[in-house]
């Protein structure tokens, strides 16, 4: 990233006023402004950025969006769109907390579920670092986000559901939703993720997510995001996680939405022992762009990373796995395997993929692999030969390859709304190509 | 040293840097068969004597004059010149523009280009009859290179006109490669002698607005090897070149052009040693090659510049764009590289798939030892219907040494039935050096299936164990199990190759393990 051109200054002017919060907060904020600013905005130069241009989002005059809108929402419009999980559900319109779609049942005894605004002082202990201008962006604007501990020991039945929803009536607006998970040592939690666009409403808006998850010592985190955007949308977002001694995280991405939509899930092993288990799915159709950036940072010995990212491409969709394993000095014992498989379903459809291995440690275990293909002929041609008609075949081939990776998603539930939403966008893909 | 082949050497030799000693050892000539490595006993750089010439060199520094000097001392026709004009330019731009690539995963600090010597040639401009007339230092630096004498015979032919004016005849293999067709010269000769070819293909495959240093060489560049094997014909030996800096606070910048038309085969080798300094020296070199309908060439490459000594001062940086275009169907150009030598390596052999059913290969060795840092791979690039390519890389670092494998597989919409097979293995000797795994793998066509397989480990403590209790001291089981390691590279190679590669392995993996 280099010194911040016109476009991105323009850009941050629109964005301007830092939120006014008490005392040391309301510094930090300016301070992540700056950073931007100094910094400016990534480009392709950027390796991290290499696939994804971020220029059609700097060119729309986004404006912050305002609190208050109800964008046609009901809660059983979002039982339909975002599942029905039972449990904690907290919703929030363009970054702002809804209080009167959430619902706030069976909180265990101590744990503490609420929005982030609520809780003095919890900005301050997310992320120091900024590792992009958007998380940055995110930390100077940031107006509210969910906030949740859970105390020592306590066993968390039942999902936290969060649902983000975005949307706009008239000019584009930008919303930076920002998160805190926290649980303590010996806990366990199960933590939902939604993305949605609004019933109404879903015109230009960029959503920019960023999530911290902190993980106590022999804490048990599973992280399950699902992206939903509107098609016309922008998303970006940011899943930080620090898993403590002999910790447990596991996290499941299923992005389906958005014009230009990137993920990313950044794993810091800072204590030893500790486990993490990346799953993700994207499939991106028509004109849509999705970028899943994972990186792995072994810091402390003896963790072990599993990472298996698959990606159903159709139209015009362009889908990109770039994973990043670095295996620091010390880092001895690690186990880390990475591995990443496209489907390519249309002619204009695109895949681009980069696992990189960065290892300064001896005593390892290091593999990636990658594939790239197409549906394979013999199979469509056997079920053709006994009947099935050809685009038929090739949902269920293609839901075949998607479903090694919503199988993996626990709570039948949300396991079914999710393959239904898959389901739907790949008949976004399937009629266009018999139209 | 080969038999079989015809050796084309190519030195930049100056008076600068008089009074250094050199450090070589005499006693051990590379392309002797030596089973035992133990013999080998100087574990430093071999090859880093340095051997004082009277030299003809340009002022230091790069500028439009020095490019007109170079052009005009190497009597080139206008057309030679107003390319290299124009790749200076251009070159002025990217300097400007700040466009040296930095996203390698190498650190060096900013090189000055304008304390580079740009030319340098040997005084002497008398054409030499017989090996009697040869300046005695050339010779004696052929017997500490382990070139034989016989070689040295139909070499100094070669080598004293290489060296003295960067013109080279070998009678005897010229008449025999004529009868055929072959032309093999040096790149100056050509530009004399066949314009038309050299114009036709210059810059078809690397054009000079390729890279920062690619651009660098299209305006600097000395000399090199011109290579056109006509219509047809199979070359009925293998053809080598031998690259060497000798003067100090040179940069060397040749160029290869290597011409394959359509059913042609050939075989070409490339060697390269530098003496030991203690500053770093510039190589950036360009090495395009084109294969017809049919044609298949084969480049096989031992590198073995000064890698610098043990706390990284000196060495060379070989900052090297090589790219063969396979430009007709059915055709095939395949890399083979050891990379053992170098301070830095930035290199990316690469294949172009234009042709429809051509093949691309590249098969990597890449040492880093010491304080080494390399940053090498590929690219394959499938355009045509059907086409193919296979990587294998083997990375081995050791010491403080940082290997990175960056390779990019790009299968455009035009490539339906396009297939790549890439596998990189690493091997980490010690914990406190590094191995990289890089791949770009970016797919536009549904047809297409691209695999890429990656591993890191250490040598296993089981396999260590069962070699020691069978009697064979631990440094040598180290270097047996990465000769294994290597073997399907080594396989490549032609067989005189393979024996001094395996051997350059074994010498400079001594003292980093144990």
């Amino acid at each position: 990233m280099g010194a911040m051109d016109t476009r991105g200054q323009t850009f941050v002017q629109r964005l301007s006023c830092v939120p006014e919060s008490n005392g040391g907060l309301t510094a930090f904020r300016r301070a992540a402004l700056e950073w931007v600013s100094e910094h400016g905005f990534p480009t392709t130069r950027d390796e991290a950025w290499k696939y994804t241009q971020v220029s059609p989002i700097l060119d729309i005059p986004f404006t912050p969006a305002q609190q208050g809108m109800d964008l046609g929402l009901s809660p059983g419009w979002i039982d339909q769109h975002a599942g029905r999980l039972g449990g904690v559900r907290l919703v929030f319109i363009n970054g702002f907390f809804a209080k009167g779609l959430s619902s706030f049942e069976d909180i265990p005894q101590g744990a503490k579920i609420t929005n982030l605004a609520s809780v003095e002082g919890s900005f301050s202990q997310s992320l120091k670092d900024q590792p992009n201008a958007f998380t940055a962006l995110n930390t100077a604007l940031a107006r509210d986000g969910a906030f949740i501990q859970i105390p020592k020991n306590v066993v968390l039945e039942t999902p936290i559901h969060l649902v983000f929803v975005s949307g706009t009536e008239s000019e584009p607006t930008m919303s930076h939703p920002r998160s805190l998970v926290v649980a303590e040592a010996g806990s366990t939690a199960t933590v939902v993720e939604t993305h949605l666009g609004a019933a109404t409403g879903t015109g230009r808006y960029l959503s920019n997510a960023v999530m911290d998850v902190a993980l106590g010592e022999g804490a048990v985190v599973t992280h399950i995001y699902v992206q939903n955007e509107a098609e016309t949308a922008f998303h970006l977002s940011h899943l930080g996680i620090r898993p403590g001694a002999g910790s447990r995280v596991t996290t499941h991405s299923v992005a389906l939405g958005g014009r230009i939509a990137r993920q990313e899930v950044k794993v810091m092993f800072n204590a030893p022992g500790a486990q993490a288990v990346l799953n993700g799915l994207y499939m991106p159709m028509n004109k849509q762009h999705i970028d899943n950036p994972t990186a792995i940072e072994h810091i402390a010995p003896q963790c072990e990373s599993r990472t298996l990212y698959k990606g159903v491409i159709g139209g015009q969709g362009v889908g990109i796995f770039d994973g990043r394993v670095v295996v620091h000095p010390g880092a001895i014992g690690t186990d880390s395997s990475q591995a990443n498989k496209n489907l390519l379903l249309s002619d204009t459809a695109q895949a681009n993929t980069r696992p990189r291995l960065e290892i300064l440690a001896d005593d390892v275990k290091c593999a990636h692999g990658a594939t790239v293909g197409q549906l394979d002929d013999q199979a469509i041609f056997y079920l053709r030969s006994r009947g099935v008609p050809v685009q038929v075949a090739r949902d269920i081939l293609t839901l075949a390859f998607a479903d090694e990776m919503l199988n993996l998603i626990p709570m039948t539930a949300l396991r079914s709304h999710v393959r239904e939403r898959a389901m739907l966008r790949m008949r976004a893909e399937a009629q266009e190509v018999i139209g | 040293m080969i038999e079989r082949s015809i050796l084309y050497y190519y030195e930049v030799i100056t008076s600068y840097g008089l009074g250094e000693v050199g450090q070589g050892v005499a006693d051990a000539p590379m392309g002797t068969l030596q089973t035992d490595i133990r013999e080998i006993a100087n574990r430093e750089y071999k090859y880093g004597f340095v051997t004082d010439l009277p030299a003809d060199a340009v002022p230091r520094g790069l500028s439009e004059d020095v490019v007109r000097l170079i052009s005009a001392k190497k009597n080139e026709p206008e057309w030679m010149l107003n390319w290299r004009l124009k790749a200076y330019r251009y070159w002025v731009q990217l300097k400007k523009s700040e466009a040296e690539p930095t996203w390698a995963r190498v650190h060096y600090p900013p090189i000055d280009y304008q304390d580079i010597i740009y030319y340098s040639a040997p005084k002497p401009k008398k054409a030499l009859k017989s090996l009697d007339e040869v300046d005695p230092e050339v010779l004696a630096m052929f017997n500490k290179l382990g070139i034989s004498l016989a070689e040295q015979e139909r070499l100094s032919g070669v080598a004293m006109d290489a060296i003295v004016d960067s013109v080279s005849v070998a009678t005897t293999f010229k008449k025999k490669l004529a009868d055929v067709g072959v032309i093999f010269c040096s790149f100056s000769e050509a530009v004399q002698n066949h314009p038309d070819l050299v114009q036709k293909y210059l810059g078809s495959v690397v054009p000079y607005t390729d890279n920062f240093f690619a651009t660098l060489n299209s305006a600097v560049f000395t000399d090199g090897s011109f290579c056109f094997i006509p219509k047809g014909v199979r070359c009925p030996m293998e053809l080598s070149t031998y690259f060497r800096i000798n003067a100090a606070d040179t940069g060397q910048f040749e160029r290869t052009l290597i011409v394959a038309e359509e059913g042609a085969y050939v075989s070409y080798l490339e060697g390269c040693t530098a003496p030991v300094r203690d500053k770093n020296q510039l190589h950036a070199a360009v090495v395009e090659i084109v294969a017809l309908e049919g044609a298949q060439v084969k480049y096989s490459t031992v590198q073995n510049w000064y890698p610098g000594d043990a706390e990284g001062r000196g060495g060379i940086y070989n900052f090297v764009t090589k790219r063969g275009k396979c430009a007709g169907a059915r055709s095939k150009i395949s890399w083979t590289q050891v990379e053992t030598g170098s301070a830095i390596t930035w290199k990316y052999p690469s294949v172009v798939l234009q042709g429809d059913d051509s093949v691309g290969e590249f098969y990597s060795v890449a040492l880093t030892a010491n304080r080494q840092q390399a940053d090498t791979g590929t690219k394959m690039i499938h355009i045509g219907k059907n086409t193919k390519s296979t990587i294998l890389s083997k990375g081995i670092s050791a010491g403080f040494g940082q290997n990175t494998y960056r390779g990019r597989v790009r299968v455009g919409k035009s490539a339906t039935g396009a297939q790549n097979h890439t596998q990189c293995d690493s091997l980490l000797l010690g914990s406190t050096c590094g191995a990289h795994t890089i791949p770009y793998i970016e797919v536009k066509n549904p047809t297409a299936r691209v695999e890429h397989e990656a591993s890191t480990s250490k040598i296993r403590e089981d396999q260590l164990f069962y070699c020691r209790q069978r009697g064979i001291r631990e440094e040598d089981a180290v270097s047996m199990i990465v000769n294994g390691f290597c073997r399907e590279v080594f396989k490549q190679l032609p067989m005189e190759f393979a024996v001094e590669a395996q051997k350059l392995l074994s010498v400079s993996l001594e003292g980093c393990v144990g």
